[in-house]
């Protein structure tokens, strides 16, 4: 690494965009971002154990409000793709900060889901264009022919192969893994902390993404469970 | 008490350092761990063998001098202990101990335990001072700090600078340390009207250092033996944050990384 004698025109943004705090700030909002549409998405999804009309209806309804749709989903784009290139870059960093490593290192303080953050992120990646693929655009269904619109129906014939909902199920638990140290991470990363806030922000975090593993994996269970066919 | 020690050997940064081990039969328990470090290097010496190399000063646990990795834990297991405050006794008779210098990029290595910590200087250099006009001194109570925020900024300034904090990081980040620097001067009014430009170039000249990137995880605060809190880094963030989105002035010039020069110099 060389001196970086920046220039005085140097625009701020750049700036700040190449600092690893500047960074930081990027994945917090981008993560606050994705994290508002884990929680509508799950809101919606949640509709299912009202039956099929009320989840088609408001798949539907979505639908008819087009253009807001696409807005909601380039921003989502946009958040994912500053999200992984920060953490591609950092990652890359922090992987040339220490080139040698220690024949021993124990973690001390540390929770297993922020050491394995790196390893929730792409997993839960992989499973988001899958499951795209298969609700979305209903490329991959298998054992089943996907219905444009019926979404009642591509959602049980979906969840009732069950590796789809295992794989569902183990994905949407990493993403609680994600959450659980992104939840409050984020508020470090833009400067929000406080001996007493930061503690209840911890366990909120924990509660709130132990919910809404629950509330996901409530769906793929039921289909299986044969509580909703 | 018995104990097995594998320490690191390097004899100069360009050569490939190894572990050598060496059984100590006579520990004294209420020795310090440089002091079981002392008592090895004269046997070594009266074998005619070269002495472990190991950096240290007040023996205090106030000077930052001292540290390396104790079984995979920097300064080893015992909280807010330097190695030089470390007695033996916590130690099983018979243990082995892996001991290993810093490991960081941006901590070269010098010889066996040492390694270069001149990027700390460099991020001090950059912003961690106050610019006051000398002479004489100010009559009490003309500044009032508050004891909450006077607390803040001594626990802040508890910072000895030894490091541990980038060698317990999985990204080697140095994020406590400027951190630490940051809050302590930034929150006190002689170091208020400098905040924000403090902000921007201790942040800058810390990722002009090969340092990696904080992900929040907290192994620095635990390794840190002066338990600078974790909120440091927070304070760190928000100036600069505040100081990117207000700053008026040119960006912040830095100096060239310690990697890049203690190479040269060979």
């Amino acid at each position: 690494m060389s001196a970086t004698a920046v220039g005085p025109r140097q625009n701020r943004a750049v700036t700040f965009w190449q600092s690893t705090n500047g960074k930081k700030v990027v994945m917090a909002v981008t993560g606050a971002m994705m994290f508002l549409f884990v929680i509508g998405h799950l809101l919606g999804n949640l509709q299912v154990f009202e039956g099929p009309a009320k989840i088609n209806g408001y798949s539907h309804f979505l639908h008819t409000i087009g253009e807001v749709l696409w807005i909601v989903r380039i921003t989502l784009i946009v958040a994912i793709i500053l999200h992984i290139t920060a953490t591609v870059q950092l990652a890359l960093r922090s992987k040339k900060a220490r080139p040698i490593g220690y024949s021993r290192k124990e973690a001390i303080n540390s929770s297993y889901a922020s050491r394995t953050m790196y390893w929730s992120g792409p997993i839960v990646l992989a499973f988001i264009i899958f499951h795209l693929l298969q609700f979305t655009a209903g490329y991959i269904h298998p054992e089943a022919a996907f219905v444009e619109g019926d979404v009642y129906h591509n959602l049980v014939s979906g969840f009732s192969v069950w590796w789809v909902s295992a794989w569902y199920i183990f994905a949407i638990t990493l993403l609680g893994f994600h959450l659980r140290h992104g939840l409050w991470s984020m508020f470090q990363s833009v400067g929000l902390a406080h001996p007493r806030h930061t503690l209840v922000l911890k366990n909120l975090a924990l509660l709130i993404a132990t919910l809404i593993v629950l509330g996901y994996i409530s769906i793929p269970i039921s289909v299986l469970l044969g509580i909703v066919k | 008490m018995k104990l097995k020690l594998k320490i690191w050997r390097q004899n100069t940064r360009k050569e490939p350092g190894t572990f050598i081990s060496y059984t100590m039969d006579n520990v004294d328990p209420e020795m310090s761990m440089l002091e079981c470090l002392d008592v090895l290097n004269e046997t070594l010496t009266e074998k005619g063998q070269e002495p472990v190399a190991f950096e240290h000063d007040c023996r205090e646990g106030i000077c930052g001098s001292c540290g390396f990795m104790i079984n995979g834990v920097a300064h080893g297991p015992e909280r807010a202990t330097t190695v030089c405050q470390l007695t033996m006794r916590h130690f099983k008779d018979g243990q082995e101990l892996v001991i290993e210098p810093w490991r960081a990029a941006a901590f070269p290595s010098i010889k066996d335990l040492i390694v270069d910590r001149r990027a700390f200087d460099h991020i001090i250099e950059s912003g961690g001072y106050i610019s006051v006009s000398t002479g004489q001194a100010p009559d009490g109570n003309t500044h009032l700090v508050g004891k909450e925020i006077a607390d803040r900024a001594m626990d802040a300034a508890a910072c000895i600078g030894c490091g541990a904090c980038v060698a317990a990081c999985p990204n080697a980040s140095a994020a406590l340390f400027t951190g630490a620097k940051i809050t302590h001067l930034g929150i006190l009014p002689q170091g208020k009207p400098e905040r924000d430009r403090r902000a921007l170039s201790m942040v800058a000249q810390m990722n002009a250092e090969p340092f990696g990137s904080c992900t929040n995880i907290g192994e620095c605060t635990a390794a840190c033996p002066k338990e600078i809190p974790l909120e440091v880094i927070a304070t760190m963030n928000r100036d600069y944050l505040y100081a990117s989105c207000s700053k008026r002035e040119d960006a912040a010039a830095t100096i060239a990384p310690v990697a890049e020069y203690s190479a040269n110099r060979r």
